[in-house]
């Protein structure tokens, strides 16, 4: 393949061999004005997400939504058969008997809380991508194993390829890689 | 403490656990996985074969008829779903108590949790007699105009058993996403590299990923918690809303979540001993672990301990003549070498595991789990066959045994279950690989600095 143009780069991508390092790389890329980049980890490290400045994460208020959801279908579904469309006598007890109406409730509360919390998980990861310009990047198989990966990419204002570049190396990397688009 | 076994043996470093738990998966298949895969296919292949008896000739090929309506179906159906508690547990419960040594056994214990459950539902839809419309137990808008009987325990259970399945299934898949893209980053095979691809779905581990990830996992956890709890309240509401001597007990729900995560541990450590000595992965699953549930399983085994003497208790002190003709009958009637059997596999045998000497020792503790496991199973028939047999008019008392089909059956739920068991570790990696990275000293030095 052709060598694109500078300004065709995805973005810059610079490894590391500890977590340390990169949460360092981070926070320094964070401070010299870098907005629009992202760091791969083979674990989470839960200091690396504020080094980045990412809001807190809005898995639990989908989790919530989907909780109320469940609770209100579950209990309106056993309210509307059992009072409503079909009414049976059993045992000389109400029609609307809710004690008895509480575990089927509970159960479908938990099941689309938790169809939300993955799925909503998933959408806000973007996931499934089929295809991501990092993985053009030979190395970046490595973050699935023992390396750290700090990506700045050019749709940031201040990307400039070489003095990206020139910044990158200055965080003693153990390399500075291009990402093609 | 300070003689304490590590979680995970010095050495290792995040590229050699990385490499030795993908290399189980990565590698060829060893010889002796077709022969062991092999023989619980076979077990697999009785099981449709006695089902497909089963649906040609009916239920009368199992030996339940009026007065024991329940027998062993029912039986593995409970010991089954009590068996996958111990993964839920393991992977929720401890997770939120941040007990970091359950990250080299959630995975497989989360896929005991799944297979057992696949394995307990055959059971109540074998047992329908007209499995072919086991539709009608979920609300749908027939033309017959006919909905469920929402006050009933047997429908709670259509939904705590399909939610906890369902969850289950999430959970673990959700936590194999980070390994499926471990495993498509490390595999060499081109077909392998597209499929551990499509299933990781283009997951790069970024932070923001991690980010969202991290939370749902907690959320879930949040979520498995009460629902494992609730999953066996409501199979023991089965029971304890009848009216049958021995079945109608307040004590029913705690005392079967209890007998659940005892089976479940159990039947972990059945596991778990063999596949780590077959694995070499005793750097992983360490004696720290073994005693660890050990330790557990001793608990959970005092409170079902607790639960046999409460009932007996209150049938005396309850003053109710049918209930304490039940408890004398479990005691001294037609089944009391199935009671006494029960009473030594899950009150007695565990017992030994006070010692520390036992619960150093893996084939001991083989040992042991395999008695639970056969403990737990008796204590199922008991309840079910013994409180059924003679309840209260005596011309319709009787007496119940299976027969060889519910022999195979049971044996084809068995083979099911480590055939899936066998495509697991095969296939997938059996222990977190990120998991297991996070509570290496290179990743605890990081949390440490702050």
């Amino acid at each position: 393949m052709t060598r694109r143009q500078p300004h065709r780069l995805y973005g810059m991508m610079a490894e590391f061999a500890t977590p340390g390092d990169l949460v360092a790389a981070a926070e320094a890329a964070r401070s010299a004005g870098y907005r629009r980049m992202d760091a791969f980890t083979p674990f989470p490290i839960e200091r690396l997400s504020e080094a980045l400045g990412h809001r807190p994460s809005r898995v639990p208020m989908l989790v919530l939504i989907g909780g109320i959801i469940g609770a209100l279908a579950g209990y309106g579904l056993q309210y509307w058969i059992s009072a409503v469309t079909y009414p049976l006598n059993v045992g000389g007890r109400p029609y609307n008997s809710w004690p008895a109406f509480i575990p089927v409730t509970f159960e479908v509360t938990i099941l689309i809380a938790g169809i939300f919390t993955v799925f909503g998980m998933l959408a806000l990861n973007g996931l499934p991508t089929p295809y991501h310009p990092v993985f053009n990047v030979a190395r970046f198989a490595l973050a699935s194993r023992d390396r750290y990966f700090l990506c700045i990419e050019s749709k940031d204002p201040k990307f400039d390829e070489a003095a990206t570049r020139a910044f990158l190396a200055d965080l003693r990397p153990s390399g500075v890689f291009d990402v093609e688009p | 403490m300070k003689d304490r076994p590590p979680i995970i043996a010095p050495g290792y470093t995040s590229a050699s656990v990385t490499d030795k738990i993908s290399a189980v998966v990565l590698r060829g298949t060893p010889r002796w996985w077709f022969a062991a895969f092999g023989a619980a296919f076979l077990l697999v292949m009785l099981l449709l074969f006695t089902l497909g008896h089963l649906f040609l000739r009916g239920i009368g090929i199992y030996g339940v008829n009026i007065p024991v309506g329940w027998g062993w179906d029912i039986t593995n159906f409970v010991w089954w779903i009590g068996i996958g508690h111990a993964g839920t547990l393991i992977s929720a419960i401890l997770l939120l108590l941040r007990q970091d040594w359950r990250n080299s056994i959630n995975r497989f214990a989360e896929a005991m949790t799944l297979f057992a459950v696949a394995c307990a539902g055959i059971y109540p839809v074998a047992h329908l007699g007209r499995p072919w419309v086991l539709y009608w137990l979920l609300p749908y808008p027939s033309t017959m105009g006919v909905w469920p009987q929402f006050r009933s325990p047997l429908v709670w259970d259509v939904f705590a058993v399909s939610t906890y399945a369902t969850i289950s299934l999430l959970f673990w898949f959700v936590g194999l996403i980070p390994d499926l893209a471990t495993l498509r980053d490390r595999s060499r095979h081109r077909f392998a590299r597209i499929v551990y691809g499509i299933l990781a779905m283009g997951w790069r581990g970024s932070a923001r990923h991690w980010h969202n990830y991290e939370s749902a996992y907690l959320m879930l956890a949040g979520l498995a918690t009460p629902l494992v709890v609730s999953v066996h309240s409501v199979v023991s509401f089965d029971f304890a809303v009848g009216v049958v001597p021995g079945w109608h007990s307040t004590i029913f729900p705690p005392y079967f979540v209890a007998g659940a995560i005892f089976s479940g541990f159990a039947m972990v450590l059945t596991l778990a001993i063999p596949l780590r000595a077959l694995f070499g992965l005793e750097d992983f699953i360490t004696d720290r672990h073994l005693q660890n549930m050990a330790k557990v399983m001793l608990a959970t085994g005092l409170i079902v301990t607790y639960g046999y003497l409460i009932e007996i208790f209150m049938a005396w002190y309850g003053d109710n003549r049918y209930d304490m003709y039940m408890s004398v009958n479990r005691m001294l009637g037609p089944y009391a070498f199935q009671f006494w059997s029960l009473i030594a596999c899950n009150v007695i045998a565990p017992q030994v595991l006070w010692i520390k000497r036992v619960r150093r020792s893996p084939a001991f503790l083989f040992v042991i789990a395999i008695v639970v496991n056969i403990g737990m199973w008796l204590e199922r028939y008991v309840i079910i066959v013994t409180s059924l047999h003679r309840d209260f008019l005596p011309s319709s008392w009787g007496m119940y045994s299976g027969t060889i089909w519910d022999y195979s059956t049971f044996l084809g739920t068995i083979g099911l279950f480590l055939a899936l068991m066998f495509l697991f570790i095969r296939f997938l990696p059996m222990i977190s690989i990120f998991e297991m990275r996070a509570i290496l000293p290179e990743a605890r030095a990081e949390e440490v600095k702050e």
